[in-house]
């Protein structure tokens, strides 16, 4: 049985075409893909992330058993600010990447990936039994009590002081929404709960992701609908979500990231603080940076007319394969087929030119700077 | 509401066929092209090859699927749309027009008298 967020009816209702995601039902699109992604590059859209998971890490050792546990630095995190982080095994292979946000002096809302919730929690419970912090770390799995949605778009600023009036009573406090930088996050009153709203998103463009509990998260939907009518909001699906994060190189988990490969394989190393002190899997993750790895995350674009890459297709470089494409979809952008997948290192050369094997027959491309798209 | 020309002959997996003496044309329907949304690549047969019923002979290719193409009749491609090669977007505007993927010659005049007619596709799509 699928399990269904509670904007579930409102996707019925907005005739959202349904598909299974991570063992959700989750919208895929509502009008088009491509309609729903040059909304967001353009004004504004609205995504349904309930179905991504929630965990407060709260205590006097929850900063302590964090920085042993994630790779990126959260004592750089002042309260209001967060960063994005992965999750790694004693191999340097990540167990997730997420987002960690620092809500209070001694409280963290760490936001994982929905494939990876039980995978997740049940990694921190073993992590926290086994950390010298442990009876300072109280550890909950918000999960089914939370929802989120996230409105991103360049225009979405305009409007977002009217779903959120005045200033912020935690987190970022006084601060109002529109004012909020580039990770923070503060929180605010919505029908008599409190909701976390943060400047962040996984679109490549300016935005914001709300953090509520399920009982409000349809009326933040509807109301953000309501009041982004002014700049064209559109609803958009998972589809849209996918290209607009693979434009921009964005890594999702269980294809660029997955526990046999490491953030440095990846090519999101800049997250791993190796001069933090010991961590999880920071012996290989170090060697690696200083040796190099077996295997390099590239991105790369179609250079002629081709089928849309898709994972799993093989990359070929000199005639010989290569590698795999773990993302690939036809960049409504940019309007050609692009991509990402792991070569090895000495393959991985900016401006070499490659052939993506589709349904038996070569089409050519070439490997590009991340990300694939800038805006102008 | 999805488009279903009366004039047509449907198969179950979506393609139509519009019946010229003993040539068939073949292309998708409406409906189909609605499910699919955003076609953004057609990969044609080559003209000269000889398909059987219900055989994949092309694929349409949205943002986010590949889809197989059946061939609805059997028999020896004679022509194929260039047109829709190279703007994949009229299987989206003029699926019944200049969306067209290919001209058959056909095999067996019985493959094409037993497709669905307009009422039973329609029927099928629940329309």
């Amino acid at each position: 049985m699928l399990k269904r967020t509670p904007l579930f009816a409102a996707h019925q209702k907005l005739g959202g075409k349904l598909i299974e995601f991570g063992g959700w039902e989750m919208p895929v699109q509502y009008s088009s893909i491509t309609d729903e992604h040059l909304c967001v590059r353009r004004s504004a859209g609205i995504f349904d992330i309930c179905h991504m998971g929630e965990a407060l890490v709260t205590g006097p050792g929850a900063e302590a058993f964090l920085n042993e546990t994630l790779t990126n630095d959260v004592r750089k995190l002042t309260v209001g600010l967060g960063q994005y982080s992965q999750m790694c095994n004693e191999r340097g292979g990540t167990i997730d990447d997420l987002y960690v946000y620092r809500i209070a002096p001694m409280e963290f809302l760490l936001i994982i990936n929905a494939s990876r919730i039980e995978i997740d929690v049940a990694w921190l419970q073993e992590r926290i039994c086994q950390s010298q912090h442990r009876s300072g770390v109280i550890f909950e799995n918000a999960s089914d009590r939370l929802g989120a949605v996230a409105i991103q778009g360049p225009r979405v600023v305009e409007f977002i002081n009217q779903l959120f009036p005045g200033g912020a009573l935690a987190g970022m406090t006084g601060v109002q929404a529109s004012e909020l930088k580039k990770n923070q996050i503060g929180a605010w009153p919505f029908s008599g709960q409190k909701v976390w709203v943060a400047r962040t998103g996984y679109s490549g463009e300016d935005g914001y992701e709300v953090v509520a509990p399920a009982s409000v998260i349809e009326e933040v939907w509807t109301k953000a609908l309501a009041l982004g009518h002014t700049v064209c909001i559109q609803p958009c699906g998972l589809g849209a979500r996918d290209t607009l994060r693979t434009e921009v190189c964005y890594p999702l988990y269980g294809h660029e990231l997955d526990e046999n490969t490491s953030p440095i394989e990846a090519g999101v190393g800049f997250f791993v603080a190796l001069d933090k002190g010991e961590f999880v899997g920071r012996t290989v993750l170090a060697e690696q940076k200083a040796k190099g790895a077996t295997k390099k995350s590239i991105a790369f674009k179609m250079t002629g007319a081709a089928p849309p890459p898709r994972p799993g297709y093989p990359i070929f470089i000199n005639g010989a394969k290569a590698g795999d494409v773990v993302s690939g979809t036809q960049s409504p952008s940019l309007n050609c087929g692009i991509g990402m997948g792991f070569v090895p290192p000495a393959s991985a050369e900016v401006g070499s030119k490659i052939e993506i094997e589709i349904r038996g027959r070569k089409f050519p491309a070439e490997i590009v700077k991340k990300p694939i798209f800038r805006k102008a | 509401m999805s488009q279903v020309l009366p004039e047509l002959k449907y198969a179950k997996s979506h393609e139509w066929v519009r019946i010229t003496g003993d040539t068939a044309t073949v292309g998708i329907t409406d409906h189909a092209q609605h499910e699919l949304t955003d076609v953004v690549f057609v990969e044609l047969p080559v003209a000269g090859r000889t398909v059987k019923a219900g055989e994949a002979c092309a694929v349409v290719e949205s943002v986010k699927t590949a889809s197989d193409i059946y061939s609805p009749v059997g028999g020896e491609i004679i022509e194929v749309n260039s047109a829709v090669s190279s703007n994949p977007a009229l299987v989206n505007t003029e699926p019944y027009t200049g969306g067209w993927f290919y001209k058959i010659k056909l095999a067996n005049q019985a493959e094409a008298s037993a497709l669905m007619d307009a009422a039973s596709y329609k029927a099928q799509i629940g329309g």
